[in-house]
């Protein structure tokens, strides 16, 4: 053994990468969930200097895609660098051709991976191994961890396996569960790490380098003579690996004291029914199967640690004798095959040995086979034990299931959830919390306090919702003085903390406390008072259940120190002195200690504040006289209202109450599709205040309209008549134009859908003379006027929409008032992405079809349980779907390419038709002019004539054409993404589309960073800006997307910032959609991940604009033919220094902070670059180019080119 | 012709230096200012208000949003030496002491006593041959008495006093009740300068879009008549250095100043609108003035034109004012 071995508390990323970075030279990666913190550790250490095991920092690079990153990989391999990637899902996927390519030049590599759901009928963040078992035939050795000390241990053994044996390696660990529970953990010291790395076969690896001091060749091309025999070459190799990894073990072993197998076997010597699975799920099982076997049951364990290449012997020989039954677990479906990958390799293992006489057992086992954990599905010591249960029965089901209810085809099991096995000295926590009160990352620091101030093991996991604004956290955490294995959430904690006093008027909080437990609420209402304002259900559960209840107003404390909506530490001040895990002073010490730690670099006085909210807490924490019964006449409040759809509440309710576990299978569509239009259900309520209108001082713009990243706030104009029925406190003004003289005008606050983000406030120009603090549009706390509102936003959505063919001329005033098809989405509040998905929605919303790129615009587009895309009274609306990252704009343009088809058949029908039809409707049908509202309303009802003649020929081209009719009527296609698609991963195939001429609309919701994996730098990140992977400020300019479209002289372009220039925003979406070619618009959109007050996100855009940092203009193709310049540079620099634009936002203040050189250099740069920039734009909207270059009709292109 | 002045205890050549401004901001400007003859240094205020904001607003806009969504648990990378507060003007300390010969002065704006205090010695710490304390503060609360005011800037002197080793000035606002008295009793906690006056922001109204504009428009040489009063007034009565700073344009404005008390005469405006080689043009035109008048020395000329010197000192007290009302009403 070596010296004694350093304790950590840290998640499986960092477990992972921290053997990964100190063993490898080069780290080639990209960004995606759950693997992209191993990155981020990796980029961070090494800007901290922090060297391998071999004295130098590895070199960290960020590539344009996974692909990319392989390719990177594969040839820094080659040219003899240790070098390693940490991937998942389909990123996986996109390095499979170079992982042919790695094992097949028998390459020493090993890769971590956090195995994630691949994309099906849905994409998932979460985990399960479809991802890795699609990687089985590749040649690599697949090498599992369940624990994030396993993935700490494993990543050394597989780097250790690698180099010995030439067998490339992937290394995977279970995403989320394990990547991101936070855990105790024995660190492997830089000298275990030699120890256990061969110099020798480091030496091999170097001596097989390509390079021209020896050259070789590798990549030949063989032909049938003898790619076979060359093939087969390689066999040995993976013959010996087993061994090898079992070398590497043991040495493992004797040095650290922690024993793997291949195979590794728990439970009764003698067991008879076994469990054969690998990953986080087997710790369930290996808990549930020791308690099992303490009460005498004769069951078993087999955690499959090795899985590629296969070692039969080892396999057969792990097994207990006496196995008469097993049970193959498998966290991934293959639908179509005769069972999922490793029970078929059981299967096979078991012919095979019995085939060559190695089976060892008295009778030949019985075989099941289960699917479990698709999508971190959780997978309790419950459903474990009714596999074993299955396996006692005489019949029991060949194939099933196990977490799920499979009402369909029956494939499930029966779970008792009552089973519960975890040890009375553990103790077990769960909170709750909002996102932004910092409720979880200071239960991350009290697992560090715990596990690493006292003997105490710690776990911590958290579970996040699907929103990106108010989103609801619940942290599950354990502390104890024996391991802590169960991989799965708590169901009975002994302390419940509810941070956010609402969650209990709607969630079912206390579902989690354990009998006897104790329930710590952060409450407005002091420990008399609170038990009054408690609903039925909760008061219900804290008798039954026996529960000590702690109230503390924390919001109070938070406040009075001055620490704002912030109630981390005070609840964490409140956990530790109730739990009594340390003594109260020590605690707060402690608490005080990672404080200043973790707040210490923001200045004095955060860590003031955060000091005194502790201090402040102890006066103010209470335990409640808990009466005898409960004595609430209040209930806890419907999840969606009584009049929402059935299948709002049968289906989308459930996951809202965070029941969705408990929807059978028969609840689902089978192919994924789902309704639109379900956010309308949800009412959040997360806004404190909410802006309300004064009509006296309204000068009826609209921008509050058009900058609502949530459509919360809307406009209409109506006739006078129709406010007969109005609320009494509905407020309506005459509306002030021409266009709509007579009639009556309303702004309205959707006062549970707002966020509270004030970029209507912000933006609204009209102020109060004698008072010009008061605006047209004010924030006022939302909690006193909100059923008022609720009132007046029911009557105004009841108000008719304005007709739409009534609107000629459309800027951002008419533009709101066309009704957003994209409402109250679950982007952060203030996003500046939203406002310009919203605006797409209602130009062109009800004939809208919109492929989106994965990213923060699809996720808020799309992630269940609601959908923000709705549709009109006509039933009309955006369609939407997300094929992948990487292929947006290829998806988007099969959507194109099918409507253009349809176009031309329903064209090529009507004409067949014609004399049946009539030739006037065919003339007019054949020849619309649908440039304008009026044009596109007169063209459906020709479609609807055209279907009413239909109906009455009868003919199979009649038949046709009924299906067809509708895409007479004109389609928009789009493709949304954001930089990280556009300029990176998806780049060559928008580069492709762009080449083409169909009639396509790609909108790039630019944030120059990617936003939704956190922040990683993207090629548009600009100059001088701190990014994850380029912390020290990028110093390479943004790339000119724009400027490259423009190079194809066919393109329509714009660059837009509505908070800069609205109109401009407005008049490039109509003529980009107008153009009948490939149109781009790049949308300037502030982001949190530039670090600043997103209420301040228009004037940063106006700031972004005036300094010249991002140009406004549009490259019209249509201007060649009148003999004008196509480019028109909308936006005069100067106006703004970009010094000014810069140091407002943390992500370049953060260069200056850190390197005021460097900053200044960078600033210069960033600067001169626009300059030069701008000059050439200005240079290009004076050059007049030959006429006879604009796009040609859409249908006529060069398929062929 | 000998202009040396004593400033702060420091002997200097000449009582020409360029007044706290960006002009210190970066090296090139301040070894052109070295290269002019500026007798001293002083550094742009360190603002203590505007440190607690960016650590507020940069804990909000980073903590905020982190930790919140399963694909992203943050969202900026967290280097370890981004660390917020003083760094880079402690930073700047040191390189402008490493670049010049010539005393180096930090300037400090505080909110608390915490602030003050800590922010000094850190200054004092990283080089600063002396600090000026830029008591900045604008009354807008009717219950706070100009005593407490008054009072709560001298214990803060007196506070920083105790714990700096180098001289302490402090630069003053015009707005007191009594301004003798002010200086007397920041005197008696052994301030080393006081420095006249601050220029406030003065915020103006854009009438448009009805808002508060804020800029920092340049003095005039109008701007030192003012200053030129309160010199001669305190001028001789206290042990502590005067400077003069706002309205310095010109030799002539330099003269006054130093004939009405001045020991420092500090010059923003000039220096930003005429660059660095302002002050030598300055200090050759003080030279030679005094040359052609047959002074012997700047000394001999410093306070002449003070309170207790001047042959008509009413005319600085209220008689001043009556006197030019009355001609006006005359005229």
């Amino acid at each position: 053994m070596a010296q004694a071995q350093r304790i950590m508390t840290l998640d499986g990323n960092e477990a992972a990468a921290s053997v990964a970075y100190r063993t490898n030279e080069v780290i080639a990666i990209y960004p995606i969930t759950p693997s992209s913190p191993m990155g981020e550790f990796s980029d961070e250490w090494a800007s901290r200097q922090m060297r391998n095991i071999w004295g130098t920092v590895p070199q960290v690079t960020e590539m344009q895609s996974e692909g990319g990153a392989s390719g990177a990989v594969h040839g820094a391999l080659q040219a003899g660098a240790l070098t390693t990637t940490f991937t998942a899902s389909q990123g996986l996927l996109l390095m499979i051709p170079n992982m042919y390519k790695i094992a097949g030049e028998l390459t020493a590599f090993c890769m971590h991976v956090t195995a994630r759901t691949l994309a099906t009928h849905a994409l998932s963040i979460f985990g399960d191994h479809s991802d890795v078992m699609a990687c089985r035939q590749t040649g690599f050795a697949l090498l599992c961890s369940g624990s994030v000390q396993e993935a700490h241990d494993m990543a050394c053994i597989g780097q250790a396996a690698t180099l010995r044996s030439r067998v490339p390696f992937l290394h995977f660990f279970d995403g989320f569960r394990t990547s991101h529970e936070v855990s105790k953990i024995m660190m492997l010291s830089d000298e275990d790490l030699h120890h256990m790395i061969s110099n020798d076969a480091v030496k091999a690896h170097r001596e097989r380098a390509l390079t021209p001091d020896r050259p070789r060749l590798r990549g030949t091309a063989q032909n049938p003579d003898v790619f076979f025999q060359a093939r087969e070459a390689c066999n040995r190799f993976y013959d010996v690996c087993p061994g090898i990894v079992q070398e590497v073990m043991d040495q493992f072993a004797a040095r650290v004291g922690r024993a793997y197998r291949l195979f590794d076997y728990v439970g009764a010597p003698d067991a008879e029914r076994v469990i054969i699975m690998m990953g986080s799920g087997a710790e369930t099982a290996h808990e549930t199967v020791e308690h099992l076997v303490a009460q005498g049951e004769k069951v078993g364990l087999l955690k499959v640690r090795l899985y590629r290449p296969f070692s039969l012997s080892h396999f057969v020989a792990s097994l207990p004798k006496t196995t008469k039954a097993i049970a193959v677990l498998d966290r991934t479906k293959e639908p179509g095959a005769l069972g999922e990958p490793l029970y078929l390799d059981v299967l096979g293992a078991f012919s095979e040995a019995k085939f060559t006489g190695n089976l060892p057992f008295a009778q030949d086992p019985r075989v099941i086979a289960g699917r479990y954990g698709l999508s971190s599905k959780e997978f309790t010591p419950a459903m474990v034990k009714a596999v074993l249960d299955e396996l006692s029965k005489k019949s029991p089901k060949q194939h099933f299931t196990v977490g799920i209810i499979d009402d369909v085809t029956h494939l499930s099991l029966e779970v008792d959830d009552s089973f519960d096995i975890e040890g009375k000295d553990t103790v077990r926590a769960v909170f709750f919390g909002l996102g932004a009160d910092g409720t979880v990352g200071a239960n991350k620091n009290s697992i560090k306090i715990i596990g690493e101030e006292t003997d105490n093991h710690a776990q911590g996991y958290f579970v996040y919702d699907s929103k990106k604004s108010g989103a609801m956290t619940i942290s599950h955490l354990r502390f104890g003085p024996r391991y802590i294995r169960p991989p799965y959430l708590i169901s009975k904690a002994s302390f419940v903390a509810c941070h956010q006093f609402v969650f209990i008027e709607k969630y079912d909080v206390l579902s989690y406390a354990a009998p006897g437990a104790v329930f710590l609420l952060n409450s407005p209402y002091s420990a008399d008072e609170v038990w009054d304002h408690l609903p039925y259900e909760i008061q219900e559960q804290i008798i039954a259940k026996k529960l000590r209840f702690f109230v503390i107003d924390g919001y109070q404390v938070a406040k009075d120190t001055g620490m704002g909506t912030r109630v981390n530490t005070i609840m964490q001040t409140c956990f530790f002195a109730i739990s009594g895990v340390l003594e109260r002073e020590e605690a707060i010490a402690k608490i005080k200690g990672t404080i200043q730690k973790t707040y210490g670099k923001k200045g004095e006085e955060v860590v003031k504040r955060n000091f005194a909210a502790v201090d402040e807490t102890l006066s103010h924490l209470h335990e409640v006289k808990v009466p005898a019964k409960p004595t609430a006449t209040m209930h806890q409040l419907p999840i969606v209202a009584q009049d929402a759809p059935e299948f709002v509440k049968n289906l989308v309710a459930p996951m809202m109450a965070f029941k969705g576990d408990l929807l059978p299978v028969s609840a689902f569509p089978v192919d994924g599709t789902f309704e639109t239009a379900t956010t309308q259900y949800e009412k959040r309520n997360i806004a404190l205040d909410i802006p309300i209108w004064d009509p006296a001082v309204c000068i009826q713009c609209n921008k509050c309209a058009l900058v609502c990243p949530h459509a919360a706030i809307r406009s209409k104009v109506y006739d006078p008549s129709l406010l007969g029925e109005a609320p009494e406190s509905f407020r309506s003004i005459d509306y002030k134009g021409r266009e709509y003289k007579g009639l009556k005008f309303t702004i309205q606050v959707a006062p549970e859908d707002c966020t509270g983000c004030k970029l209507c406030v912000n933006v609204c120009p009209a102020k109060d003379k004698a008072n010009p603090k008061h605006k047209a549009i004010n924030m006022e706390p939302q909690l006193p006027i909100r059923e008022r509102e609720q009132a007046n936003y029911s009557f105004f959505l009841a108000l008719p929409d304005p007709d739409r063919a009534s609107i000629e001329r459309i800027n951002v005033k008419m533009s709101q008032f066309f009704r957003p098809l994209f409402e109250y989405s679950g982007a952060c509040a203030g996003c500046g992405e939203t406002p310009y998905v919203k605006l797409l929605s209602q130009l062109f919303g009800d004939r809208l079809l919109i492929g989106n790129a994965t990213g923060c615009s699809s996720i808020y587009g799309a992630n269940l349980p609601t959908t923000p895309y709705c549709k009109d009274d006509s039933g009309r609306g955006p369609a939407w779907n997300n094929s992948l990252f990487e292929d947006n704009a290829e998806f988007g343009f099969g959507f194109r390419l099918a409507v253009d088809k349809h176009i031309e058949q329903a064209g090529e029908l009507v004409a067949k038709l014609g004399s049946q039809i009539g030739d006037n409707l065919v003339a007019e049908l054949l020849s619309a002019d649908q440039t304008s509202e009026a044009g596109l309303r007169a063209q459906r009802e020709r479609v609807a004539a055209l279907k009413k003649k239909l109906a009455g020929i009868d003919s199979p081209e009649a038949r046709r054409l009924d299906l067809l009719a509708d895409y007479l009527v004109k389609k928009s296609v789009w493709m949304l993404g954001g930089d990280g698609w556009a300029y990176d991963i998806g780049y060559g195939g928008l580069d492709h589309v762009f080449s083409m001429q169909r009639d396509v609309n790609v909108l790039v919701l630019d944030t120059e960073v990617y936003s939704n994996t956190g922040g990683q730098a993207s090629k548009s990140t600009p100059i001088g800006a701190a990014a994850k992977f380029a912390a020290a400020g990028k110093s390479v300019g943004k790339k000119d997307l724009g400027l490259m479209a423009m190079n194809y002289g066919h393109v329509y372009v714009a660059s837009v910032a509505f908070g800069a220039k609205d109109n401009h925003t407005v008049q490039a979406f109509l003529e980009a959609e107008s153009y009948r070619g490939p149109s781009l618009i790049i949308a300037y959109s502030h982001c949190i991940a530039h670090g600043y007050d997103l209420s301040f996100g228009l004037s940063q855009q106006e700031l972004a604009v005036n300094s010249g940092i991002w140009p406004l203009y549009r490259y019209d193709p249509r201007r060649v033919a009148q003999g004008e310049p196509p480019l028109v540079l909308d936006s005069a620099p100067g106006k703004a220094s970009v010094g000014e634009y810069m140091r407002n936002e943390t992500r370049f203040r953060m260069v200056e902070k850190m390197n005021p050189e460097r900053f200044r250099q960078l600033s210069i740069l960033a600067a001169e670059a626009s300059v030069r920039r701008v000059a050439l734009y200005d240079h290009m909207a004076k050059l007049t180019v030959p006429k006879g270059n604009g796009a040609k009709p859409a249908g006529a292109d060069e398929q062929n080119a | 012709m000998d202009l040396s002045t004593s400033y702060l205890g420091f002997n200097l050549p000449h009582p020409f230096m360029p007044g706290a401004s960006p002009l210190a901001d970066n090296m090139d400007s301040v070894r052109k200012l070295e290269d002019a003859g500026a007798s001293a240094i002083i550094m742009r205020s360190l603002f203590e208000e505007q440190l607690i904001a960016e650590g507020l607003a940069t804990a909000q806009s980073m903590d905020g949003p982190a930790e919140s969504f399963a694909e992203a648990l943050s969202y900026l990378p967290t280097p370890d030496d981004f660390v917020l507060g003083p760094d880079e003007y402690l930073e700047q300390i040191r390189k402008i002491k490493q670049a010049v010969s010539i005393p180096v002065i930090a300037s400090l704006n505080g909110v608390t006593r915490g602030g003050w205090l800590d922010y000094a010695r850190q200054m004092q710490e990283a080089g600063a041959d002396a600090l000026e304390l830029n008591v900045y503060h604008v009354a807008t609360d009717p219950d706070e008495t100009g005593e407490t005011v008054v009072q709560r800037t001298v214990d803060m002197v007196a506070a920083v006093k105790k714990a700096a080793t180098v001289p302490v000035a402090v630069k003053l606002s015009p707005f007191y009740g009594s301004l003798p008295n002010v200086a007397k009793r920041l005197d008696a906690v052994k301030v080393d300068g006081l420095v006249l006056f601050n220029r406030f922001y003065q915020p103006d109204i854009n009438v448009e879009d009805l808002e508060v504009v804020s800029d920092l428009t340049l003095s005039n040489s109008g701007a030192l008549l003012m200053r030129l009063r309160w010199l001669a007034i305190l001028a001789g009565r206290l042990q502590a250095d005067l400077a003069v700073t706002g309205g310095v344009h010109t030799s002539l404005d330099a003269i006054k100043a130093v004939m009405c008390g001045a020991s420092s005469v500090q010059m923003v405006s000039a220096l930003l609108t005429n660059g660095p080689r302002h002050l030598a043009r300055i200090r050759q035109e003080v030279a030679e003035w005094l040359e052609k008048h047959e002074y012997e020395s700047l000394k001999q000329m410093q306070g002449s034109m003070s309170l207790l010197k001047c042959p008509d000192p009413r005319a600085f007290e209220r008689a001043n004012y009556m006197h030019i009302l009355q001609s006006w009403q005359s005229a």
